[in-house]
C-alpha cells in the first residue's frame, strides 16, 4: 500500500495568552491516505484550524509548535531547517484560508494574480502561466475567457473557485481547505463540493477539508478526523463513523445534526461547553458533559485506541460502543445530571 | 392601537411589500435618464395568523431580511401594505408606535453582537421596559418571567455579569429572553442560531420551539438553512431575488417542491450521511443581479425548464392547491 | 421530549469587569501615561496656588541692593530665574504663565471636543441633509488658514488671549467631528443598536446610551491632543506679535527673550524655561493619547 501522503504523529501546538500558555492541540495524529480527502471536524475551539495552519506554516506569531511530527511525503517538516520548510511547504502544500474568496487584490485582473503565483513562485514563463490559468480556470469549471475580469465581477461562489484554482496552480501534493463552503449559500457550497470531488477524481487529489458541518463531510470526504478540545476523539472512514460513532462525543453530535432525508426527530443539544484550554481538566476532555461517565474518566486520560483498518477511538468504554449508541440515541441520555 | 376586528384577522399582513435601493452613484449615471434600482423586496404578499410559526427561506440576497426588518418598522417600504392586527404600520408614531413595539420583537442573529457589550446582563434584560416606559416596579418580575420561559436560571444568578462571560448558547437564550420580556405576540428570528456550534443550535432551537407553542406566539424565522425551517415552521414561503416563488406547509414543500428553484434548493442541502445523492442540480449558473426589473420571471436565466413565456410574462403567485401558493407558468 | 433546561453551574461565578474602570487601570499602567498626568496635575495646581508661589511681581520692575535696575540678572537667590532684560523675575513669571497656558488649554480643548463631538454625533446619527450640512460647514472650517484667522481677529479685536481660543474653538472642530462621525458610522450599524430601536428606544435615548459611550473616548483623546496644540498655538500667535501684551503667558516671554537678543547673550535662563513648559504640556497631550489609543483599539496592541 502507498505510504501516506502526510503524516500528524502526536503534534501539539501552544498559545502564548495573556493567562499564560494555552495548549490548543495536545497530542493529535492522523494521516492522509494519498488521492483521498480528509474531513477534520470540530466544532469552533477544538483546534482544527490551528493544525491545518500548522501544516502550511501560517500559524499566528504568537504560536508555536511545542512537539510532534508532521511527515509530508516521507519527510518530517516539524525537524527541517527553517529555509527548506518554507520553499517546500509553500510549493507543495497550499491552503486555502477561510475566507479566500475575500482575499483576492481588488485592483489586479484574476488573470494576472494567478499568473504571477506561477511565474513567481512557480518559475513559468509568462506564455507558460497564461495557458496554465486557462487550465486551472477550466478544472474549476470557470470560463478561461473570463481571465481578465476584476475580482469585483465575479460573485462569491466563483471567487471561491478562483482561490481553488490558485491553490492548485503550482501542482500541490496536498490542497489544505479550511472552512471552504461555510460562508456560501447552499447552492453554490454544493456546486463547490461538486468541484472538489471532480478535481479529486481527475487530479488524485489529497485535500484536508477543515469544517464543522458533518453533512459536508459526509457529502465529499472519504476519512474523518474528530477534534475535540485539542484532541483528536475518532478517526475512520468517513461511513462508519458517521453510522456507527464510537466515541460519545460523536454519538451526541450526530444527534444534534438535522437530516433532511428522514422524518423530522427531535434535536438533542449536548449540555454544557468545551473545557478551557488554558485549564484543561485532568482526565477525559469530554467528560464533564458525557452520559456515559466511569470515575477513572475523570481522572484517566484516554489515549487513542487503535482499532484496525484506520478506525481510533479516544474512550475508555469503546468496547461497549454498540451499547452506548444504542442508549445515545434516546434523549433521556442526554438530559444535565 | 385597535385589537383585531376578528378572530380571524391574520396577525400580521404585508401587501405588495417593496423595497427599492438606489445603487451606488455612478459618474455613467448622469448620462442616463433614469438609474435602475435594486428591488431587494418585490410586490410581496404575505400572512402570519396568531400562533402561526412562519419560515421564510432563502440564499443570501434573496431579500428575506429586508422584508422582516420592513414588518417590523425598522425600515420603510417603497410601496405596499403592512398590517398589524388590522391596523395599518406606516401610520404609527409615538405611543402608537411604542404599543407595536411591544408587541412585535425580533430576535438577532449574532449573539454577541446583539447585546450592547458595557451592560450588564440584567441591564440588558430590562432595557426594552425601561425604553417602553413600563412601570418600574414591575420590571424584576418580568424580567425573571422571561428568564425562566427561556429556561435560564433566575436573575440572581447572572448578577454583576457581562456578556463577553458568556457562551454563545447562553447568551442567545438571553438575547431571547429580551424579546419576550414585553410580552409580545409576534417575534421575527433572523437566523437565530446560524452563529452557534451544531451541538448548541439544538438546545436554543429547542427552547424556541417550545417557548413559542406554549406562549402561543406567532413567529417568522428567516432563515436559508432548510433543516431549521423544517424544525420549526409549520409553513415555509421560498423567497428568490425579493419575490415570494412558492408557499405551502413545510413538509410538503420538501417532499414535493414544485417550483423548480424550490426543487433545486432542496436537493442541493447535504445530509450527515454518506449515502446521499450527489447528482447534479437542476439549475444553470448563478445568482444573476437583481437590478432594475428584468421583464419576465427572474428566475428563467437559471431555471432548467424555461419556455419562451417565461422571458415576457412575470408569472403570478397563484394557489395551486390549498395553501399552497406558487409563481411559475409551467404549474 | 427533548432537554431544553440550562443548569446554573454552566454560568461561570464572579462579576466582570466594566469597561470604562478597565480602560482607566490599562491607562494607568503605561509608565507614559501615567507621566502625562503628572505633567497636568502640576500644571493645574501651579497655576492654582501661582499667587503663592511666586516670588515677585511679574510685571514689576525690580531693582537690586543698589537702587539699579536689576536687569539680565543671573540666577539667583533673590532671582531663582534671574531676570529679564528690564529687570522683571522670570521665574514669576513662567508661574504666572502657567495660568494663561491652562486657561487656554483648557477652554480651547473643551470647545474643540464638545463641538466637534456634537457635530460628529448629530451628522454620523441622523446622516441625510443634516450630515451634508454639517459636513460642508467643516469643510470651510478646514480651509480656513489658522494663524492669517487669528491675526484677522486682532484686527477687529485687539490683540487678546481670547482670539485664539475663538480661534482654535471655530477652526479646531472638523478633525474631530470627522473621526467620531465615522465611529459613529460603525457604532451605529451594531445590532445592539437595532435591538434598542426594536425595543421601543428613542433616538436621543441611543445616542446618550448607546452611541456616546462608546465614543466619549475618542472625545477625551482629541481633547487632551488639543490641550498641547492649543498652548503651542497661542505661543506662536504671541511670538509673533499678535499676542495679548497684557497678559504673561510662555509665548509672550518667548517673544520678550527673542526681541531682546536674549539668544545672542546666552541667557538660557530666560528662553528655555518657558520652551520647555511649552514642550512638555504638549507632549503630555501626546503621551495621554497614546495611552487612551491602547485602550480604544486593542488590536494595536502588541
Amino acid at each position: 500500500m502507498e505510504p501516506p501522503v502526510l503524516d500528524v504523529r502526536n503534534l501539539s501546538i501552544e498559545y502564548r495568552t495573556s493567562r499564560g500558555i494555552v495548549r490548543a492541540v495536545d497530542g493529535v495524529s492522523f494521516s492522509v491516505p494519498k488521492g483521498a480527502i480528509v474531513g477534520l471536524v470540530g466544532e469552533s475551539g477544538c483546534g482544527k484550524t490551528t493544525v491545518a495552519r500548522s501544516i502550511t506554516g501560517v500559524l499566528h506569531q504568537s504560536a508555536r509548535i511545542a512537539g510532534g511530527e508532521l511527515v509530508f511525503k516521507g519527510k518530517d517538516l516539524v525537524a527541517a531547517p527553517e529555509k527548506e520548510w518554507l520553499e517546500k511547504r509553500w510549493r507543495d502544500i497550499s491552503f486555502i484560508p477561510q475566507s479566500a474568496m475575500n482575499s483576492l487584490d481588488p485592483v489586479y485582473r484574476i488573470g494576472a494574480q494567478l499568473e504571477e503565483v506561477l511565474v513567481h513562485r512557480g518559475g513559468r514563463t509568462r506564455a507558460e502561466a497564461r495557458s496554465r490559468s486557462s487550465e486551472l480556470f477550466d478544472m474549476v469549471g470557470l470560463n478561461p475567457a473570463r481571465l481578465d475580469e476584476y475580482p469585483h465581477q465575479f460573485s462569491g461562489g466563483m471567487r471561491q473557485r478562483v482561490a481553488i484554482a490558485l491553490a492548485l496552480a503550482l501542482d500541490p501534493g496536498l490542497v489544505i481547505a479550511d472552512e471552504p463552503v461555510t460562508a456560501l449559500d447552499v447552492i453554490v457550497q454544493r456546486q463547490i463540493l461538486d468541484v472538489i470531488r471532480d478535481l479529486q477524481r481527475k487530479l488524485s487529489l489529497s485535500m484536508i477539508l477543515v469544517t464543522h458541518d458533518i453533512s459536508v463531510v459526509a457529502y465529499v470526504s472519504d476519512k474523518v478526523v474528530v477534534m475535540y478540545a485539542g484532541r483528536v476523539v475518532e478517526t475512520g472512514s468517513t461511513a462508519d463513523v458517521l453510522e456507527r460513532p464510537r466515541h460519545p462525543y460523536m454519538m451526541g453530535l450526530t444527534n444534534a445534526f438535522p437530516d433532511l432525508d428522514t422524518a423530522a426527530h427531535d434535536l438533542v443539544p449536548i449540555d454544557g461547553s468545551p473545557p478551557d484550554l488554558a485549564s484543561p481538566p485532568s482526565g477525559c476532555r469530554f467528560a464533564p458533559r458525557c452520559p456515559f461517565l466511569l470515575p477513572r474518566c475523570e481522572t484517566d486520560d484516554p489515549a487513542s485506541a487503535a482499532l484496525g483498518e484506520g478506525r481510533s477511538v479516544a474512550c475508555h468504554r469503546a468496547p461497549e460502543a454498540d451499547d452506548l449508541r444504542a442508549r445515545a440515541k434516546e434523549s433521556a441520555t442526554w438530559l444535565p445530571a | 392601537m385597535a385589537t383585531g376586528l376578528s378572530a380571524t384577522t391574520p396577525l400580521v399582513e404585508a401587501r405588495g411589500l417593496t423595497k427599492r435601493f438606489a445603487p451606488p452613484a455612478r459618474l455613467t449615471d448622469m448620462f442616463r435618464k433614469e438609474r435602475a434600482h435594486t428591488h431587494a423586496v418585490n410586490k410581496v404578499d404575505l400572512t402570519i395568523s396568531r400562533g402561526e410559526s412562519v419560515g421564510l427561506l432563502g440564499e443570501s440576497g434573496c431579500g428575506k431580511t429586508t422584508t422582516g426588518r420592513l414588518l417590523l418598522k425598522l425600515i420603510e417600504p417603497s410601496a405596499g401594505d403592512i398590517l398589524f392586527d388590522g391596523t395599518a404600520v406606516s401610520g404609527l408614531a409615538g405611543p402608537s408606535l411604542i404599543d407595536f413595539r411591544k408587541r412585535a420583537q425580533l430576535v438577532f442573529q449574532n449573539p454577541f453582537d446583539a447585546l450592547n457589550p458595557r451592560f450588564t446582563i440584567e441591564r440588558a434584560l430590562a432595557e426594552p421596559l425601561v425604553n417602553t416606559g413600563v412601570d418600574r416596579a414591575t420590571h424584576h418580575d418580568k424580567v425573571e418571567r422571561a428568564l425562566s420561559q427561556v429556561r435560564l436560571p433566575p436573575l440572581a444568578r447572572f448578577e454583576g455579569l457581562f456578556p463577553h462571560q458568556l457562551s454563545g448558547g447562553q447568551l442567545q437564550r438571553i438575547v431571547l429572553a429580551r424579546a419576550l420580556v414585553l410580552e409580545p405576540d409576534f417575534i421575527v428570528a433572523d437566523e437565530p442560531v446560524s452563529m452557534l456550534d451544531v451541538s448548541v443550535r439544538a438546545g436554543v432551537l429547542n427552547v424556541m420551539r417550545e417557548v413559542r407553542s406554549s406562549l402561543g406566539l406567532a413567529a417568522l424565522y428567516i432563515s436559508h438553512d432548510l433543516a431549521l425551517v423544517r424544525y420549526v415552521c409549520s409553513r415555509t414561503l421560498v423567497m428568490y431575488l425579493g419575490r415570494i416563488v412558492e408557499e405551502g406547509p413545510t413538509e410538503d414543500l420538501l417532499k414535493s417542491p414544485l417550483h423548480p428553484y424550490t426543487r433545486a434548493l432542496m436537493k442541493a442541502v447535504p445530509v450527515p450521511r454518506v449515502d446521499q445523492s450527489r447528482d447534479p442540480l437542476p439549475i444553470i449558473g448563478n445568482v444573476s443581479d437583481a437590478r432594475g426589473q428584468p421583464k419576465g420571471c427572474s428566475f428563467r436565466d437559471r431555471c432548467p425548464l424555461a419556455i419562451a413565456r417565461c422571458a415576457d410574462d412575470e408569472p403570478a403567485l397563484r394557489s395551486v392547491a390549498p395553501g399552497r401558493r406558487v409563481a411559475c407558468h409551467l404549474l | 421530549m427533548a432537554n431544553v433546561q440550562m443548569p446554573a453551574q454552566n454560568l461561570p461565578a464572579g462579576r466582570g469587569d466594566n469597561a470604562f474602570v478597565a480602560g482607566l487601570r490599562r491607562i494607568l499602567r503605561d509608565p507614559f501615561s501615567v507621566a502625562a498626568l503628572v505633567i497636568y496635575v502640576l500644571l493645574v495646581l501651579v497655576a492654582i496656588f501661582a499667587d503663592q508661589l511666586m516670588t515677585h511681581d511679574p510685571t514689576q520692575i525690580q531693582f537690586r541692593a543698589n537702587g539699579r535696575v536689576a536687569t539680565n540678572q543671573p540666577v539667583s537667590e533673590a532671582f531663582l530665574l534671574g531676570t529679564t532684560n528690564l529687570g522683571r523675575d522670570i521665574y514669576s513669571q513662567l508661574i504666572a504663565g502657567s495660568r494663561n497656558a491652562l486657561m487656554v488649554g483648557v477652554t480651547a480643548a473643551i470647545s474643540v471636543a464638545a463641538l466637534g463631538t456634537l457635530v460628529g454625533l448629530l451628522s454620523g446619527y441622523f446622516g441625510g441633509r443634516i450630515d451634508a450640512f454639517l459636513m460642508r460647514l467643516a469643510d470651510v472650517a478646514l480651509a480656513i488658514p489658522f494663524l492669517p484667522f487669528v491675526i484677522v481677529l486682532s484686527g477687529f479685536f485687539r490683540a487678546n488671549t481670547w482670539n485664539v481660543v475663538i480661534a482654535v474653538a471655530l477652526l479646531l472642530w472638523p478633525n474631530t467631528a470627522r473621526v467620531i462621525r465615522s465611529q459613529v458610522l460603525t457604532v451605529k450599524e451594531r445590532a445592539y443598536v437595532e435591538a434598542a430601536r426594536v425595543t421601543g428606544a428613542s433616538d436621543l435615548r441611543i445616542l446618550f446610551v448607546h452611541v456616546a459611550p462608546n465614543i466619549l473616548p475618542l472625545t477625551f483623546l482629541y481633547g487632551s491632543v488639543a490641550i498641547g496644540w492649543a498652548i503651542l498655538t497661542e505661543a506662536a500667535v504671541s511670538f509673533v506679535g499678535f499676542g495679548d501684551p497684557s497678559r504673561i503667558s510662555w509665548g509672550f516671554m518667548l517673544q520678550d527673550a527673542f526681541v531682546s537678543q536674549a539668544l545672542s547673550r546666552g541667557s538660557w535662563n530666560w528662553f528655555l524655561p518657558p520652551g520647555l513648559c511649552i514642550i512638555l504640556v504638549v507632549i503630555a497631550g501626546f503621551f495621554l493619547a497614546r495611552g487612551a489609543e491602547e485602550v480604544l483599539f486593542p488590536k494595536l496592541r502588541s
